[in-house]
């Protein structure tokens, strides 16, 4: 009985000691780690939007965009970036779901006319050397200047119009998807998105 | 001279990966650049040594019965410092190793280290054991890292060695090729053993 007693008092006290250490770094690295996060989204917002001269990240329109298994909410925000009073462009992040290995965000950037300005890559787990080469310019900047209909929403080996990569065909595929799908719902709601409140 | 012996052993005679093969899924894992091996290898090291420091001045502490668990809340909880440090200021390389850095908690050369070392001896020769293990598996992450970089990529950390001309190995950057860079470099070494003797 006494052994046990000790057993439970050290293993105790050693994970007491651990969680004080880490609440300590936890505390010491939040705001560092929430800046880090935010920075990387303003480096996507910035890359994908024309000019301008706001701060997109605190003007935005947060809409529904379906729910999930659970029955909850999905919810998606819209970053607008103005040149003053004018609004230049619309950036949201869009996932594909259906890539080679877990999720593809992607962040994309739209004129106020529908027409994609750019899109850049936030995350993805593809295969190195084949499916991560989406994050290469010459697959990025296929997306720019196309709109809903001035262009086939496929990779060409699918009959569309978007190139593929040699050996990786779903990376490509679930992008074009992705981004194809985000471009319906801006143009579906583009009023909304484009003139409605801040918060 | 012991304490010599005790660094240097990691480095080659007793090195973690290349003789002992502990470790191998962060080494097979991340190892597709030069720069993700060196950044897991340092990773590693930081929390072997502290692991190795902490359980050797707690050896006498810490009943026999308990000791895996014991040995496993210390390891973890480095692990969680390590993560939180890198992605607070080193966002780009936590990015790229991602979800390799939790699992440095499974990796069982440091919980190898605690239990055949730290626990057995004092402060001083487990310090220098934890920095000999440690730099000798970031060597080895780094070696094997450079080789599937160069030969997949024609790159070693992201500097173009060969010139646009170079088609990538690109089976070298994919999991067949950390196994085949492995084998390879066992074989070399085993071979230069060999040949010494």
């Amino acid at each position: 009985m006494k052994d046990i007693l000790r057993l439970a008092l050290v293993l105790t006290l050693i994970a007491s000691a651990a969680g004080l250490v880490l609440s300590a770094v936890e505390k010491v690295t939040r705001e560092p780690i929430a800046e880090q996060r935010r920075l990387e989204m303003l480096r996507a917002i910035e890359a994908v939007l024309p000019d301008f001269n706001n701060e997109p990240d605190t003007d935005t329109v947060e809409l529904k965009v379906g729910t999930d298994r659970k029955g909850e909410d999905v919810m998606r925000r819209f970053f607008r970036g103005r040149l003053g009073d004018a609004l230049t462009g619309v950036a949201f992040k869009v996932v594909a779901p259906d890539g080679y290995s877990g999720d593809i965000e992607i962040m994309v950037g739209v004129r106020p006319d529908g027409t994609v300005n750019a899109i850049e890559i936030l995350n993805h787990a593809e295969t190195p050397g084949l499916g991560d080469k989406i994050e290469e310019g010459w697959f990025k900047n296929q997306f720019s200047d196309k709109t809903l209909r001035n262009v086939d929403w496929r990779v060409k080996k699918d009959g569309g119009d978007f190139d593929q990569i040699a050996g990786a065909t779903i990376s490509p595929r679930a992008v074009v998807e992705a981004v194809h799908r985000g471009l319906e719902f801006f143009n579906k709601h583009r009023r909304t998105i484009v003139s409605g409140g801040g918060e | 001279m012991d304490l010599a012996n005790d660094l240097t052993k990691g480095l080659w005679r007793e090195n973690a990966v290349f003789r002992l093969l502990l470790g191998l899924c962060p080494t097979l894992a991340v190892t597709t650049s030069a720069e993700n091996g060196l950044g897991m290898g340092l990773a590693t090291t930081f929390v072997l040594l502290c692991s190795n420091i902490v359980v050797s001045l707690l050896r006498k502490v810490i009943p026999a019965k308990v000791r895996i668990p014991a040995f496993i809340v210390i390891i973890a909880s480095f692990v969680t410092v390590v993560q939180l440090t890198m992605e607070a200021y080193l966002y780009d390389l936590h990015k790229a190793l991602g979800i390799f850095i939790p699992l440095i908690v499974a990796n069982c050369l440091i919980l190898g280290r605690a239990e055949a070392f730290a626990s057995k001896r004092s402060l001083v020769p487990s310090v220098v054991d934890g920095v000999g293990m440690g730099v000798g598996f970031t060597l080895a992450l780094f070696v094997l890292g450079a080789v599937r970089e160069v030969f997949g990529a024609g790159t070693i950390f992201g500097i173009s060695l060969f010139g646009a001309a170079y088609q990538p190995l690109l089976l070298m950057i994919l999991p067949p090729g950390a196994f085949i860079s492995l084998g390879r470099l066992l074989a070399g070494m085993n071979r230069l053993d060999d040949w010494r003797q």
